[in-house]
């Protein structure tokens, strides 16, 4: 099974100061390394260690969240967070994963006008 | 620690050094009997403790502020939704650091560790976790002044997390 490309679901624009709600998820078998396969090999480990969203404003990477992964993750891991805007800028996630791959994926976030009264 | 006191026999009553390897050989090979043994059974609720202990360097563990969502009873244990709140402000000097989550009857029963800043805005995750068997499941939040908060969440399993172990 290999890792597809990851899916972000959160809006594109919000208010200044506004918390996004930001679901995120990877297709990835998050093998242990302990369970064996039909022929009673051992299948290799293979996990996400760490996830990582920073958020991108004015030239600068702010750390929104960060996650150490441990066995006890389910595969394709799943995790729904938050973030308060402070501006406009770029969502970046970011996972690792065993043998030093990483994928990641950016998204763009705009902040709507304040409506002029 | 079993080498050690070997190397001490050495001095005292200088054994051959032949019979000091196979004297080493075989504690070796018992730690590896051991380890082998306890390292596939699964994490007891002591172990946990200590793991516990060691994330929350010895403090103080207080009640309340964390709730956890988690299925009384469940399908399947491979994927059980957890969902985590903290009543934290979330502001730039009072703010959830780091949530730890430990599953005491998992093989290994680190399961993850989050960590927050106030961009996050709002203390709050959901996931989906690894429940091997029944077990409690433990929740550790570290807060920006360095006290920690624990919660506890029972989920019993009908079918376990497979491959977990």
């Amino acid at each position: 099974m290999k890792p597809q490309a990851p899916r972000i679901r959160m809006p594109s624009i919000a208010k200044l100061g506004d918390v996004i709600q930001i679901k995120t998820k990877i297709r990835h078998p998050m093998e242990t390394g302990w369970r064996k396969d039909g022929e009673g090999k051992s299948v290799p480990r293979n996990r996400i260690t760490r996830f990582v969203c920073t958020f991108q404003h004015q030239g600068q990477n702010h750390e929104v969240i960060s996650a150490d992964y441990d066995s006890g993750v389910s595969a394709d891991p799943y995790l729904v967070f938050y973030s308060k805007v402070i501006g406009a800028g770029t969502y970046t996630f970011e996972w690792q994963a065993d043998g030093g791959n990483v994928y990641s994926t950016s998204v763009p976030m705009s902040v709507a006008e304040l409506p002029s009264s | 620690m079993k080498s050690e006191i070997h190397i001490d026999s050495l001095e005292h009553y200088k054994l051959p050094r032949r019979q000091v390897l196979a004297l080493g050989g075989a504690a070796f090979v018992t730690m590896a009997i051991l380890g082998l043994t306890s390292s596939r059974s699964e994490a007891s609720p002591l172990k946990t403790k200590e793991r516990l202990a060691q994330l929350t360097h010895d403090a103080e563990l207080q009640k309340g502020r964390v709730a956890i969502t988690l299925p009384a009873l469940t399908q399947d244990g491979a994927r059980t939704r957890l969902k985590v709140e903290v009543d934290s402000p979330m502001s730039e000097d009072d703010y959830l650091k780091a949530l730890h989550v430990l599953a005491e009857r998992n093989t290994v029963p680190n399961v993850a560790t989050y960590y927050f800043s106030p961009l996050s805005g709002k203390a709050e995750i959901t996931t989906r976790i690894r429940v091997a068997k029944s077990q409690t499941i433990i929740v550790a939040a570290e807060m920006s002044d360095g006290s920690f908060y624990l919660a506890k969440a029972r989920c019993n399993v009908a079918r376990g997390a497979g491959g977990c172990g």
